[in-house]
């Protein structure tokens, strides 16, 4: 009997690694050491009811387990035969117990290629990898095909960037390996920086052999003999089980001269970075990687003909490498099975925000959003009113009811206004305000626009005050004219994607949700009732009983009232900061 | 900058130097470089800078423009407990900015500053990828996860016992 517990960031931040000592500890005082085997696994991407612990080969899933429930996992299950009900996830439906995760609303229409092994496999142990089908593909790429054969594989499969370019892989590949050069480089992007997107981190924490081999075979194809992984230094976890794997698959020959005997030479080194949103643009990436600031340049030269250190590169994502070995085992054929006429196979979303479950999903593209939120993501938390959803991180778009039913694609979402960029995907419900939300991009944009084009610079500046006078509810009309116009002219004029895409929040919310910036322009409110200077909070008598809970807990204590006698807030104090709202029990609070 | 100059350990400079030998004195290795420079120093200061501007054989200048340039590096000293709030999109939706409120308004120091008492420091990072615990906050390497305003309070007072 195998034990496994989720070791991602999400989990671990809830004592998972505690779990993981109790129910070694547990096993071994039980005596059951040589039947049961305690694993960390990577992500298994139910996050909202972690840490989960899944026993195989019975597929037993439990949720929101704690350290202090080992013991009874251990006696029951693992003893007696025994499923520990209480562990069990609870459908919110029809309040039953389910104990495979297959029957859940969350897994139900998920398909899992980029992450197969997260959850799955222990990331540290690379036996666990080669036992499922791990470095097969490299193997067969290395020693039965020649590389046009396998770019034309990767093309036919139709694989595009996962990123958020959606740039075709294969032909990538095949420009590379046509530019002439004694030393090329394959550069993998790890430098995850969308708030809110945490893909990229899950495949490596969970399954990062998977990456490894892509490289290889990369390598192999575009006739580059180096690979650089450039990882975002915030990511200790990863970075940590990266150099594991890396360690390994040298001591194996799966990295190193001669792979499998195939003539072919290629290795692996990490390069970290520090922090910079406008990194994950290749250019700029290639810049950080030299040691300089991360400034993007001009394209062309394209990095497939002068990148790192002006040798030919070619630069992928993390989630579209760990496609790749399984694209090689089962074919470009049964790839473009899945998927719709020109995105094929599937994206991984990180689900989060106003949602039931959130958590790390894989989809078939063409899902649609309805299906994503209402039936993975198990709809709005607390029976909320659904807003919006944004998808592509800063660079994209907050959409609306009406687009629910569009089957998700690189080009549907583009078409709608939006992106799939890296596959952030977050749900709002009616107490968002979007222009606030648009503002929230902006103040991210101005913060990581690297400075060297003016529209990025000085353009998302201005759009960020813009904004801000909105939200204050001191803009007028003209205000509204002038930020669409200088929207227009920074998606039209800047230098690299990010100032490209960064007014794409502005332009969606003001296309899907005009209505809201006119209430706080025209009226000086804030429909949602978050924007602060355009709201205030006031007791209603007739619901005041006088309990002294908003009393007790106002942190700058403006709020009056005896014991048992109607309380009052005094408005020229009060920092509206809604602890009363959130303390009172009897809907004595309201927002005006 | 600041005209005082401050005085750093010759153990320390002996090690970053140790450091930037081991990496080849190499000017691309910059960021490398200074990666450990602040696992060193804990911060990084023109002084340190001065290091390692002189070590890999480039301007001052370029070093501080690297610097200043990526949000991981700083060049203030953190509190003894760094405070870090998430600020990611789901943390955002999920009430980070009021927590960030209460934190300011408890430690009476603004975004990116340490306490007098050199105890606590508050910083923003952008999603630590523990969505699922909205909105997120991290004390050194300890991750708090779904913080209430009125949460913030025990958080600090966990720290202050520790003293």
């Amino acid at each position: 009997m195998h034990m496994l517990v989720c070791g991602g960031t999400g989990c671990r931040a809830s004592a998972s690694e505690m779990l993981y000592e109790n129910l070694k500890k547990e096993v071994k005082e039980q005596g059951l050491e040589n039947d049961v085997q305690v694993i960390t696994t990577g992500c298994f991407g139910f996050c909202e009811k972690g840490p989960i612990v899944k026993v195989i080969p019975d597929n037993t899933f439990y949720v929101s387990v704690e350290p202090e429930d080992a013991g009874e996992i251990v006696a029951e299950h693992a003893l007696k035969g025994r499923q520990v009900e209480r562990l069990l996830y609870l459908d919110p439906v029809d309040k039953k117990r389910i104990s495979d995760s297959k029957g859940m609303g969350f897994y139900k229409k998920q398909i899992r290629i980029a992450l197969r092994n997260c959850g799955l496999i222990d990331p540290e142990n690379i036996d666990e990898y080669l036992a499922a089908d791990g470095y097969e593909a490299m193997g067969k790429v290395l020693l039965e095909m020649s590389p046009e054969d396998a770019i034309q594989e990767m093309i036919d499969s139709g694989l595009r960037g996962r990123g958020g370019g959606g740039f075709p892989t294969g032909v990538k590949w095949q420009i590379a390996s046509k530019v002439s050069g004694e030393q090329k480089y394959v550069v993998c992007n790890a430098d995850e920086g969308d708030p809110g997107a945490f893909m990229d981190r899950s495949i490596l924490e969970g399954d990062p052999h998977s990456v490894l081999e892509a490289m290889v075979i990369n390598g192999y194809c575009i006739g580059a003999t180096k690979g650089l992984i450039y990882i975002r230094a915030e990511y200790p976890l990863a970075i940590k089980r990266l150099k594991i794997a890396i360690d390994q698959a040298r001591e194996y020959g799966l990295l190193g001269k001669d792979i499998l005997g195939s003539g072919f030479t290629f290795d692996v080194e990490i390069r970290y970075g520090a922090g910079a949103f406008v990194c994950g643009e290749e250019t700029a990436l290639i810049h950080s990687m030299e040691g300089e600031r991360g400034e993007p340049t001009f394209k062309p030269p394209f990095p497939a003909q002068s990148g790192y250190l002006g040798k030919p590169t070619n630069v992928n994502n993390v989630e579209t490498f760990a496609n790749i070995p399984v694209i090689y085992n089962k074919g470009a054929k049964w790839f473009t099975s899945i998927g719709t006429e020109k995105s094929k196979g599937t994206k991984v979303f990180a689900l989060a925000g106003k949602i039931n479950n959130v958590g790390l999903i894989e989809v078939p593209m063409g899902i649609t959003l309805r299906e994503v939120i209402f039936e993975i993501g198990g709809g709005i938390k607390d029976g909320k009113k659904f807003r919006s959803v944004q998808t592509g991180g800063p660079s994209g778009g907050c959409l609306t009811e009406k687009h629910l039913d569009t089957p998700i694609d690189f080009d549907n979402l583009l078409a709608a206004g939006s992106m799939m960029g890296s596959g952030g995907m977050i749900v709002m419900d009616e107490d968002d305000c979007m222009v606030s939300v648009a503002k929230f991009y902006l103040d991210f944009t101005v913060e990581e626009s690297c400075g060297k084009c003016s529209p990025c610079r000085i353009g998302n500046k201005r759009l960020y005050e813009l904004l801000d006078k909105i939200t204050r509810g001191q803009a007028d009309k003209e205000d509204l004219d002038n930020l669409r116009n200088l929207s227009m002219v920074i998606r039209d004029t800047s230098l690299c994607g990010l100032g490209q895409t960064s007014p794409n929040p502005v332009l969606s919310t003001m296309d899907n949700f005009m209505e809201e910036y006119i209430a706080h322009v025209e009226e000086q409110r804030c429909p949602a009732g978050t924007c602060k200077e355009l709201i205030r909070y006031e007791i209603i008598p007739e619901n005041c009983v006088g309990c002294t809970a908003c009393a007790r807990n106002c942190p700058v204590n403006c709020i009056a009232g005896e014991r048992k006698q109607l309380h009052t807030i005094d408005q020229s104090l009060c920092i509206k900061c809604g602890a009363c709202l959130e303390k009172c029990k009897f809907n004595a609070v309201k927002i005006i | 900058m600041t005209s005082i100059k401050l005085k750093l350990k010759e153990k320390d400079v002996q090690q970053l130097k140790e450091v930037a030998r081991s990496f080849n004195n190499e000017p691309g290795e910059l960021i490398n470089v200074l990666h450990k420079a602040q696992d060193i120093f804990g911060y990084l200061p023109a002084e340190v800078q001065e290091v390692v501007a002189q070590e890999l054989n480039v301007s001052v200048a370029k070093v501080y423009g690297v610097v200043t340039f990526y949000s991981y590096f700083t060049m203030l000293p953190r509190g003894r407990y760094p405070i870090s709030i998430c600020t990611g999109t789901a943390c955002y939706v999920r009430g980070a900015e009021k927590v960030l409120d209460e934190f300011k308004r408890m430690l009476k120091v603004p975004v990116g500053e340490t306490t007098p008492d050199g105890k606590f420091s508050i910083t923003c990072l952008r999603c630590v990828g523990a969505c699922g615990l909205a909105p997120v906050v991290m004390v050194g390497d300890k991750t708090y996860g779904r913080v209430t305003t009125d949460g913030v309070k025990d958080i600090l007072k966990e720290y202050e016992d520790a003293e």
